[in-house]
């Protein structure tokens, strides 16, 4: 591997670095330890086999719903839809437990309705793009409130448990996801996203339509002139995002025990999609760097529920981080930037050897 | 329905097109000088706390929605900076902006004692204005000056003509001498200051009260909004009132226990959503967006 393809990563190092000193700020400001606070969050998300687990089964749905924002974004398109389209995954997938069926078919069924849903909840916005010219930033974040409501309706008046009115039926035992770990919430739905990846990889780099996607993405003057379909390109990208963020509410549905069921508020959902966006970035859009990326901030996570039980720190502040992480990769030359303020600071002291 | 409900509507649906108004002829400065910003939604939270704290902290409203508009007014000079001189994207400037207040406007409601809730006393709320047939808060009055007046700078004046220039084609704009990126980081910055103006009359004067979902996708509808408007101040009145009126009914409608059983709330709620999607699909192919809109100017 050369050296200018580790740019990325250094990057997202130095992003990740720059989002933990200034959450470290922060703490300060508000008379927090940060050293206790960060030891207490690393060793709750990765300092034994359940950490890991827990860190591992919180970023199986951000991996999937980081593949719908970095499949568009990999052809030039903006689709932050995740967050609604996972709503309605995961209730399509809790539909499918009406039915009857035997173990293994049910699970394959709930995905395959999870991932359909998903897509037909996002085919509005690359038909809303393609025909009419509405950005996918606008589109997409009208359809997640509508989800919103529209999941809330769902709950309460068509899923509905007949015996607990706050949430919708359960997954019936034959189409829910077994643990990989006992006593955790790990589940297989990691590998279901791990295939997911490993899907989109092929698909983006081993095929002529991914490679037209890409084309299209990086530079669309000469994907036009190569005669690559734009129409084609958009559809692609917001199929397959939705077919992955229809996944990721299924995979937390029929994966995570105790209820197995879509509680109203959609708690263990809300924030999946925008988080995947995170993921997304730091993984810098591409497959196997969403893994890591999806760690890291499952790790986030988990830890970050410890280290509001022991030094008292709010989970936020994890989200604050994220958004800190962000803010710097949205500078492309971040590396300069860094090393000049850095000499601006230090009297205009000289830096070489970059 | 009695006379009164409509007066209720009528001044509700005003109250309502005074955050989106707001926000939305902010964007449309920046907007017009190139710059996009998504990250409307994360100022108006941002500056909804911190309006409410400044109000209270200082026994004002006034200076409650003077801190609103300086915190609007940082982070849209964090945005400028970062989206001119260092060449950042900015759709993902306008993420980042949004998750860092999801999370610090949360991590601040813990810290301030009450999680998710924090409520602004009464006698340094915005005071309202009694017109006999209801209340109506002097931001409305505020907002149609601001819509008219950013209307005629824009459109009318020198300065408009600049920031216009600049986002149309940013190279000849540098030949004719006019300073690009210091340009647009001024629209930022103004386009902060409104916004930062919006997001705390959410907390000073409407809802007298801080909560995670406060701004409640205003933001984003704001965006819609420009779009509707094809960057026309006056216009963006008229498509805030149009969502108020909605926002308004949906809290409405399901007071009337007739209606109620027909259509069900979370319809409702839905309709504003549903209304700005058919608007702006509807609003668009008349639209004519400046053409080096969300691009970084690079000299060459």
């Amino acid at each position: 591997m050369r050296l200018h393809q580790l740019n990325p990563v250094v990057e997202s190092v130095v992003a990740g670095i720059i989002g933990l000193a200034i959450g470290a700020a922060i703490m300060l400001a508000y008379g927090y330890d940060p050293v206790s606070a960060y030891s207490s969050l690393f060793r709750g998300s990765f300092g034994s086999v359940y950490s890991w687990a827990e860190s591992l089964a919180n970023a199986t749905p951000l991996i999937l719903t980081a593949l719908t924002f970095a499949v568009a974004m990999r052809g030039g398109l903006f689709n932050i839809g995740a967050e609604g389209q996972l709503y309605i995954g995961a209730l399509a997938a809790v539909s499918v437990s009406l039915i009857q069926l035997p173990y293994p078919l049910h699970v394959v069924v709930a995905l395959l309705a999870a991932m359909l849903a998903g897509m037909i909840w996002s085919l509005p916005v690359a038909l809303l793009k393609l025909g009419r010219g509405v950005h996918e930033v606008i589109s997409t974040i009208m359809f997640n409130w509508i989800a919103h409501f529209f999941a809330f309706y769902l709950i309460a008046n068509v899923l509905t448990d007949p015996i607990r009115g706050e949430k919708t039926i359960s997954i019936v035992e034959t189409s829910r996801l077994a643990r990989m770990v006992p006593h955790t919430s790990l589940n297989y739905g990691l590998i279901i996203a791990l295939v997911a990846v490993a899907v989109v990889l092929f698909l983006l780099w081993r095929t002529t339509s991914g490679f037209e996607l890409r084309v299209s993405g990086h530079n669309p003057e000469a994907a036009r002139y190569a005669g690559i379909s734009r129409r084609k390109q958009v559809m692609t990208a917001f199929v397959i995002g939705g077919a992955t963020a229809g996944l990721a509410g299924a995979v937390q549905v029929m994966g995570r025990p105790p209820t197995y069921a879509v509680m109203s508020g959609l708690p263990q959902f809300v924030n999946l999609g925008f988080d995947g966006i995170g993921v997304a970035m730091i993984g810098r859009n591409h497959p196997i760097g969403i893994v890591f990326a999806a760690i890291f901030f499952g790790g986030l996570l988990v830890g970050g529920r410890i280290m509001q039980f022991s030094p008292g720190v709010p989970l936020e502040l994890v989200r604050v981080i994220e958004g800190v992480i962000i803010l710097a990769l949205a500078v492309p030359e971040l590396r300069t930037v860094v090393v000049r303020l850095w000499t601006k600071t230090r009297g205009r002291k000289q830096i070489d050897g970059t | 329905m009695e006379l009164d409900h409509l007066w209720g509507i009528l001044f509700g649906s005003l109250h309502a097109m005074v955050p989106i108004t707001l926000a939305a002829i902010g964007e449309t400065i920046e907007e017009s000088a190139g710059l996009f910003n998504i990250g409307l939604e994360g100022i108006l939270l941002l500056s909804a706390l911190s309006g409410a704290l400044g109000a209270e902290a200082s026994g004002s409203a006034l200076i409650g929605l003077t801190v609103g508009m300086g915190t609007g007014a940082l982070i849209g000079l964090v945005f400028g900076v970062v989206n001119t001189y260092w060449k950042g994207s900015q759709l993902i400037t306008g993420v980042g902006i949004n998750l860092f207040a999801f999370g610090f406007v949360a991590f601040m409601l813990i810290t301030l004692g009450a999680p998710g809730f924090h409520s602004v006393p009464r006698a340094v709320q915005v005071q309202l204005i009694p017109l006999g047939v209801g209340s109506l808060s002097p931001l409305v009055i505020v907002t149609v000056i601001l819509a008219v007046g950013v209307y005629w700078v824009l459109r009318r004046t020198h300065l408009g003509l600049r920031i216009r220039a600049v986002g149309e084609n940013p190279a000849a704009a540098d030949v004719a001498g006019i300073r690009v990126n210091a340009l647009r980081l001024g629209t930022a910055i103004a386009a902060g200051c409104l916004a930062g103006l919006a997001g705390a009359y959410l907390s000073v004067d409407w809802f007298g009260a801080v909560t995670k979902e406060i701004v409640a996708g205003r933001g984003f509808i704001a965006l819609a909004t420009v779009v509707f408007s094809g960057l026309n101040p006056l216009l963006a009145l008229l498509g805030g009132f149009v969502f108020g009126l909605f926002d308004t009914l949906a809290t409405w409608i399901p007071t009337y226990p007739k209606v109620k059983d027909v259509i069900p709330w979370q319809f409702v709620a839905m309709a504003p959503y549903v209304v700005t999607l058919l608007v702006v699909a509807g609003a668009i192919g008349r639209v004519q967006f400046p053409k080096a809109l969300g691009n970084p100017y690079f000299r060459e």
